[in-house]
Formats: C-alpha cells, structure tokens, sequence
C-alpha cells in the first residue's frame, strides 16, 4: 500500500476530529470564464486544527484556498456558485475587508512591502484603524512568528533585507498581526530550503492552538508531518477528504493511492 | 574561398559599415545642434540675461528676466493641473478600469499625445482666450496641461502595471480597501517610475512653443497677473531669432541654451531618480 514514500502521520493527526467546523465549503464552484476549476466542492474545516490541501498542480487547490478569503474577486471574469461559510455566516455577505481580516493569508512567494521591517508588520494593523502600541503588537507578532529575535535590532531596514525564509517568515507575522481567526497558507515554503522549510511548520504548530490553519502544499511529506486533515484535489474535483492517517495509510480511492504512491500519471 | 563566400562576406561588410555610418550621422546631427547652440548661446549669455527686461534692437544690457518668470509662471500652472489630473487618470487606467472603457481612455490618450500641439494652442484659444476676451498665462498654461495630461496618465500606467499582483493581493489579504492598497502599497513601489515620467512630461512641455502663440502670446514687460500677456522663453527665441537685428538673434541663442540647460536639467534628475535602483521584486 502507499505507505512507502511518507513519513508517518504526526501524532496529532491521528486522533478523532471532534472540533466544531469553523469555514465550510458547500457545493462550490468556480469559473475562470467559461471554464470550471472547481467542481462541487464540498468540505469542512476544523477549527484549531490544520487542514492541507495536496494535489497536482492545476488542480484547483489553490483556487479553492483563493475563494475562502474571497482574493480570488481581484482576478476579473470569474464566478463563484455555492456558498463558503465562515462560522455558519455566508462570506458573500461579510464585508469583504472584514472578512479578509478575519481570515488571513500568506502566499506562495513571499510578498513583503517595499517598506521597512516594522512597516510590514503594522501594514494591517494600520489600515484597520488600530488603536494602541504598535510598537508593542509588532513585536508580539514578530515573536510569534519566531521572527523577533532575527530582526529585533534592524526593525527600520527594508523587509528586502531578509532572507528567503525571513521573508516568509515576516509575511506570516504580517498577517497574525490582525490576529486572524483563520490562516491560509498558499504553498508557503515551496521556494524555501528545509531548514526554512521546519521553521516554518515548527511554528505551524504553535499557531495551531489560536487559529485554525488551512495550508496548500505540494510537498505530500509536508502535508503528512503538519495535518490533523488531508484533502485530496484531483482535475478540479475533492476526490477524498480525511485524517491525514487515513489519506496517507489507507486512502478509499485509487486516485488518492495513485498521487501518495508516485504512481500518478 | 568559393565565389559564394567571398560575397557573402562582401554583404556582410557593406551592411554593417552602413549602419555603422547612419548611427553615426544620426548622433553627430544632434551634437552639431548642440555644441552650435552652446558656442552661440554662451557668447552672449551674461548676467543681465537673468535679471533685465527685454529691450528694444540696438540697446545694450537688455534681458530675458521676464520670459523666465514667464516661463516658469506657465509651466508651474500647467504641472498644477496637468499632473494630477494624469496621474489619476493614470491611476484609474491601471487599476480601476474594465475592457471597454479604459481601452477608449488609453486610445483616446495615445491619440492626443499625436496631436500637434499647435493644434493644442488652437484648441486653448478657442476656449479660453476667446471667452476672457485677452492672451494670458492662464491660457497657456491650460495649453501646456493638456498636453502634460496623456504623457502623465500612461506613463503613470506603465509603472503601475508593472508592480507585481502579488504585492496588491497581500495588502487586500490583510483588511485594506482597494484605493487603500493603491494609496499605500502600489503607488510607493511605483513612485521612482512616477516621478520620472512627470519629470520628463513637464521638461517636454517647457520646451512647446507653438501652444503659446496662440495662449500667452508676449510681453516686452513684467507680466501684471495671470491674466495678462506673459512672456516665455520659447515665444521669445521664436520672434527674436527671425528677427533682422543681429543682437536679438544672439539673445535668442542665448535663451535657446538656457532652456536646453533647464530640460538637461530635469532630464538628468529623473535619470537620477530611477537608477537609484527599483526596489520592488520581480
């Protein structure tokens, strides 16, 4: 069985899910114009857990993860049908800088502001009229990104500075810096090496406990180490959603086999 | 060597010194009008050039301090309305607008940037010289901002355009509005191109003259308000250099390198500006 490749499930990703669902998909799709990216996607995510989301590419994982916060709006000529509920409240009828607040989102290229360290950080606070230290909220959310300790003696030199990974990093403290309720990450580490690569996830699962996690990843050993769930997209189409033990040892469909198993063609 | 390859390297040779010759004929033209309008231009450039009012042919000691304020009077009004009107332009181009109508805006744009500009000056007559009744600087600066318009909105465009997506996404994904991510994030990562491009559109329309006959038109004096006829670099060249007496012909080189001094100028600063280095990521 497909087993071989990947490591074993993280030992959290065993247990039962008993968590409420905080963002739920139903019957979604998607349309690039005239052509369907999504099919009838239906799908529940756990809050304070981390879910991925793996496939091939182009199929339609990260449009998905795109339509969540609703930044797939910014590209012109595409529809929605179905609906994604964010606590049960349709996100179609959230204010969308409200929602975007609510649900935060790091992209697969790291995407600092031409602007210094610090800026970076408090870019969202001030835009959402926070009132109180900045100073103080940048640095907690640098720390919780395990980022402070790197640049807490250059805060005012440019984010280009920073490396890769630091810059990874900082787009992450950037979007905690709202405290977000929910956290999507798009292929994050993708042009990151390892050892930026376990950072990044080492503090995954120190968010874990105050947002709920929805990562992208091409990386199937990165969706086993760090998922409580694993979902499956195949062409489009949510061919099998479960534990990532479940996804990774014993998945229910030949497709789902066929990708874990390198069998995929 | 077969009769081919001899001809083949004959061809060869010919077109390459042909272009070589062209390329040369083409940049010496232009450092011929150069160093002719500096030898004639710096004899008889002094200081009373800057400080004096014109006089009449034969009279000694006579300047151009009234076509520089002119001038500068002018441009500055039509930067004042110009830029801001084609950098908004430029904005909603690159940012806000749909298929149809932007691409009537750009068209429109492209359009109006071929238009000659004494067709500008006409235009700027019909509109504000005739109503008011009287030439002004007020004219000619309408003129001129019309013309700074189309340059500003698509230069304005082009860097725009040229931030990448990913920066806009990551400002909306944190809670900004739209404009707010335009305001804060997209025009700071653009704003080296930007204020090139506003340099070299203002140093292009410093140098028109064909608006001004019609708009501003002259003024042997110092100019009473905008209202008035005023006085400018280009108009003075203009009728002094066609003029019969030698000493107005040698102030008209003169004023022809003091404003080549001023659009080297502001060319030199935007090239300043930009090779500072483009700090937004590719």
């Amino acid at each position: 069985m497909g087993t071989a490749k990947v490591p074993s499930p993280s030992s959290a990703a065993g247990k039962p899910v008993t968590q409420p669902g905080k963002l739920k998909a139903v019957n979604l799709n998607f349309y690039y114009g005239n052509y369907k990216a999504l099919h009838d996607i239906s799908l529940e995510v756990p809050a304070n857990r981390i879910t991925a989301l793996i496939g091939p590419s182009g199929c339609g994982k990260s449009t998905f993860l795109r339509t969540l916060n609703r930044i797939s709006e910014t590209i012109h000529n595409t529809r929605v049908e179905g609906q994604v509920l964010l606590d049960d409240e349709n996100v179609l009828t959230v204010d969308v800088t409200a929602l975007r607040r609510r649900v935060g989102m790091v992209f697969q290229k790291s995407n600092p502001f031409p602007k210094s360290i610090f800026d970076n950080v408090a870019y969202g606070l001030k835009v959402n009229g926070f009132r109180g230290s900045l100073k103080d909220a940048v640095e907690r959310s640098l720390q919780r990104a395990a980022l402070w300790d790197e640049v807490k003696d250059k805060l005012q030199k440019s984010a280009y500075a920073l490396s890769g990974g630091q810059q990874q990093r900082l787009c992450i403290a950037r979007a905690l810096a709202v405290d977000p309720e929910v956290l999507l990450l798009d292929e994050p580490c993708s042009a990151l090496d390892p050892i930026a690569t376990a950072k990044i996830e080492d503090l995954l699962f120190t968010l874990k406990d105050q947002c709920t996690i929805v990562i992208v990843t091409h990386n199937m050993q990165q969706a086993a180490r760090v998922a409580d769930r694993t979902g499956f997209f195949l062409l489009g189409k949510l061919i099998e959603y479960n534990t990532t033990e479940i996804i990774f040892k014993t998945p229910t469909k030949q497709e789902t086999e066929d990708y874990i198993t390198g069998r995929f063609g | 060597m077969t009769l081919r390859d001899r001809w083949r390297k004959i061809v060869n040779f010919v077109m390459l010194s042909l272009t070589g010759v062209c390329a040369v004929v083409a940049v010496s033209m232009l450092f011929l009008i150069l160093g002719y309008l500096v030898y004639n231009g710096w004899k008889s450039l002094d200081w009373n050039f800057f400080t004096k009012l014109p006089l009449a042919p034969g009279e000694t000691g006579g300047g151009m301090a009234n076509a520089i304020v002119g001038s500068v009077d002018i441009v500055a009004l039509a930067t004042l309305f110009g830029l801001p009107v084609g950098f908004m332009a430029g904005v909603y181009l690159a940012e806000f607008g749909g298929k149809t109508f932007s691409g009537l805006v750009r068209y429109t744009a492209d359009l109006l940037n071929g238009v000659p500009s004494i067709v500008i000056g006409i235009f700027a007559w019909t509109v504000v010289v005739r109503p008011m009744h009287g030439f002004s600087a007020l004219a000619g600066a309408f003129a001129l901002g019309l013309i700074l318009i189309p340059i500003t909105a698509r230069s304005t465009e082009q860097f725009m355009v040229s931030v990448p997506q990913t920066l806009r996404e990551g400002a909306l994904a944190l809670g900004a509005s739209k404009w707010k991510s335009i305001a804060t994030v997209v025009v700071p990562a653009a704003y080296r191109g930007i204020a090139t491009g506003m340099i070299l559109g203002v140093a292009r329309i410093a140098g028109e003259t064909a608006p001004l006959l019609f708009t501003s038109l002259n003024n042997q004096f110092w100019s009473n308000g905008l209202t008035q006829e005023t006085a400018s670099l280009p108009y003075m060249i203009f009728i002094r250099a066609i003029s019969p007496y030698d000493d107005w012909r040698r102030s008209a080189w003169a004023a022809g390198m003091v404003l080549l001094v001023g659009v080297l100028l502001a060319n030199i600063a935007a090239r300043l500006i930009l090779s500072r280095g483009i700090e937004v990521q590719k």
